[in-house]
């Protein structure tokens, strides 16, 4: 049996997050880890309260690095199998069995959460559907497969997957496409799971006004750039294989 | 270049040259900050002292006038100022954050032991 965790980054989401934690224990008795990034409100607090491991940042820090920290802290503490999920509330977690069972029979080493592969799942915004067709069709050309939610981070990973992730060359700002490119030129094996996905509660978004939409869209061009030019990423899957 | 323009120029220099050494003997700019500082101190004492050379690069260059010459490479010097803060800034923020990121870890196994635990253990730092 392969030891798993579920990692949660959070900033602040008291409303959601007792909720979530709830929902997960009802699907799974995987080790839950909040990663509480730096929140202003009552997420540390209401996610103790619901008995679950919480890590604090010091200051907020952002979503990648909240990722980070799960990963190293997943290291730490020898997992397995690593799941994540956002602390918003919109990835329903009833596919959380599904993904600790396909990943643990070895089907793939990373398993992405697809909104679109799902029935009923919400639809994004246009603008946001534009940008993920763009993605996608990045993908497609580079890694020539078919990834049909590149921005999604409803995803589960092997040891040596998240193990990568650790090193200070991870995309802290925006780990989306260019991680899914980055991987399979590594030679990982991501495939995707159909999951029921909800609107945020809120309507909040990580990426909202035209200059974050902007920066957005350069970071991640250049961090695909990077990761075409880059050898070490070919070089580190023939080292853990090792 | 005049003699009061030459004597200026190195004043100039020499004064830029004791503040950087006064400010790393007291502590207040690291060795691997004051280099950079020093070097173009020192191209500057070269170029004023001996202006030929300074002809001679404007010749180079293409440049019309030797005033354009010393803007150009005032510029490359400040690009080159910009461009080592911006490393040394990233290279901070790594350390930051993996710091920020170890003293997470510690902080929550020292309060709560290990994920998994039983949970009526835990406490609630507000912190």
């Amino acid at each position: 049996m392969k030891k798993k965790c579920i990692i949660i980054p959070a900033y602040n989401e008291s409303k959601n997050i007792l909720n979530v934690i709830e929902n997960i224990k009802k699907v799974t008795d995987a080790d839950i880890i909040v990663i509480d990034d730096g929140s202003k409100d009552q997420t540390q607090r209401q996610a103790l309260k619901a008995g679950v491991f919480v890590i604090s940042h010091p200051f907020n820090m952002g979503y990648g690095v909240a990722l980070q920290t799960g990963y190293k802290f997943a290291i730490r503490h020898h997992y397995d199998i690593l799941l994540q999920i956002d602390g918003d509330g919109q990835h329903t977690p009833d596919s959380i069995p599904l993904f600790f069972e396909k990943v643990e029979a070895g089907d793939c080493d990373v398993l992405i959460g697809s909104r679109f592969l799902g029935s009923n799942s919400y639809k994004p915004s246009l603008p946001k559907r534009i940008g993920i067709l763009l993605f996608k069709i990045i993908i497609r050309m580079i890694n020539r497969t078919e990834i049909t939610d590149p921005t999604s981070g409803y995803q589960c990973m092997t040891k040596e997957v998240f193990d990568v992730f650790t090193d200070d060359d991870f995309p802290c700002d925006y780990p989306d496409t260019n991680i899914i490119i980055r991987l399979h030129r590594m030679g990982f094996i991501v495939k995707e799971l159909p999951v029921q996905m909800k609107e945020n509660p809120e309507g909040k978004s990580m990426h909202h006004g035209t200059f974050t939409v902007m920066y957005y869209f350069f970071k991640m061009f250049l961090s695909i750039f990077i990761s075409l030019i880059s050898k070490k990423n070919y070089l580190k899957k023939e080292a853990i294989d090792a | 270049m005049t003699l009061y323009q030459k004597l200026f120029a190195v004043f100039t220099v020499l004064s830029i040259f004791w503040l950087i050494v006064q400010l790393v003997k007291k502590g207040k700019l690291r060795e691997e900050y004051s280099w950079l500082w020093i070097l173009t101190g020192i191209v500057l004492i070269i170029i004023v002292l001996w202006y030929d050379l300074l002809l001679f690069i404007t010749k180079l260059t293409g440049a019309v006038l030797p005033t354009t010459t010393l803007f150009v490479f005032g510029i490359i010097f400040l690009l080159m100022l910009s461009l080592h803060f911006a490393i040394k800034i990233s290279l901070l923020t790594y350390e930051v954050k993996n710091l920020a990121q170890k003293i997470s870890f510690l902080e929550a196994e020292a309060d709560q032991g290990k994920p998994g635990m039983n949970s009526d253990a835990q406490t609630i730092s507000t912190d």
